[in-house]
């Protein structure tokens, strides 16, 4: 057996992924969670890479560390926090917390080892595609009913974000129906008199 | 252990971390949208080790999808927590009491 190097990767991945997910709840600062974030995704990506999800990997890094996560930055800096709770209350909330999470584990432990002696039995078909090759055959095929709907969801979420963001004077917008209503004509027209303009008699030839 | 039981175990400890970050961080609205990215993360590593133990096609397209409506629920996320940023002047949740009589 040669070293296992893919071995290696694999756990170092995982270890990195667990201490970045570890503090990304336990950091005080949420620059430091975001960021900590940042380096949970790309863990998270060599996984899926090493798992031959070649192409949704690279979208988690794209999409997620490229897009979502610099959202995140950029509302991170720009709404101020409140740097530290109370220590008791913090304190509180993270013994709480403390328990869910061996609760979680208690629970996901019983129904393995409830499960242990259970394989099913994988299908390692070789198959002569790569993943991406793999991915593009059915989405744009079977599944290209929900490929338009992700697109029309997409442009609904931009049309969200900037409708609710955009610097817009509202007021300007609403209309005012009773106004509307009972306007009379004297509010919007206003007739006056006054003496009949003299004809010019020579125009200069640039006027046409 | 093979690396699809391990990725699994590993999925369902980011999920309980994401839970758990929940229950810690609950005044903060920004780190409660970050624990729910790390639970979309674990539930989207589970689909990926499925796909590739039977060897199908469908979960990975489930990713895709997953992936383009989480992007899609942060982006309108962060609008709305930016918009009562600008209204409220904080986004404590202990403070959103607005409809308290």
């Amino acid at each position: 057996m040669l070293f296992p190097v893919a071995d290696i990767i694999f756990y170092a991945f995982a270890l990195l992924l667990i201490a970045s997910a570890f503090m990304v709840i336990l950091s005080r600062h949420p620059v430091q969670s975001a960021l900590y974030l940042v380096l949970a995704f790309f863990a998270s990506a060599g996984l899926w890479i090493m798992t031959q999800a070649e192409f949704l990997g690279l979208i988690l890094i794209l999409v997620y560390v490229g897009a979502v996560m610099t959202l995140f930055l950029f509302v991170v800096m720009t709404v101020p926090m409140e740097t530290l709770p109370p220590h008791q209350a913090y304190f509180r909330s993270f013994v709480l917390g403390f328990f869910v999470l061996l609760l979680f584990v208690f629970l996901m432990g019983r129904l393995l080892l409830h499960y242990a002696d259970v394989t099913i039995p994988s299908l390692t078909l070789s198959s002569s595609v790569g993943d991406t090759q793999a991915i593009g055959q059915v989405l744009y095929t079977i599944y290209l009913y929900p490929f338009e709907l992700g697109a029309l969801l997409l442009l609904l979420a931009i049309v969200a974000a900037i409708s609710l963001n955009a610097k817009i004077d509202r007021r300007k917008i609403i209309n005012d129906i009773n106004a509307q209503i009972n306007t009379q004509a004297s509010d919007r027209l206003k007739i006056i008199r006054m003496q009949s303009e003299k004809k010019i008699q020579e125009s200069s030839p640039h006027d046409t | 252990m093979t690396h699809d039981t391990a990725l699994l175990l590993l999925s369902s400890l980011v999920f309980a971390i994401g839970i758990a970050g929940m229950v810690i961080n609950h005044r903060n609205l920004v780190v409660l949208l970050m624990c729910i990215e790390l639970l979309l993360l674990s539930v989207n590593t589970n689909f990926i080790t499925f796909a590739h133990h039977f060897n199908q096609v469908d979960g990975k397209i489930f990713v895709f999808f997953i992936l383009t409506v989480a992007a899609a629920e942060t982006a309108v996320g962060l609008a709305i927590l930016m918009v009562l940023y600008r209204q409220r002047g904080t986004i404590e949740i202990e403070k959103m009491d607005i409809l308290k009589g």
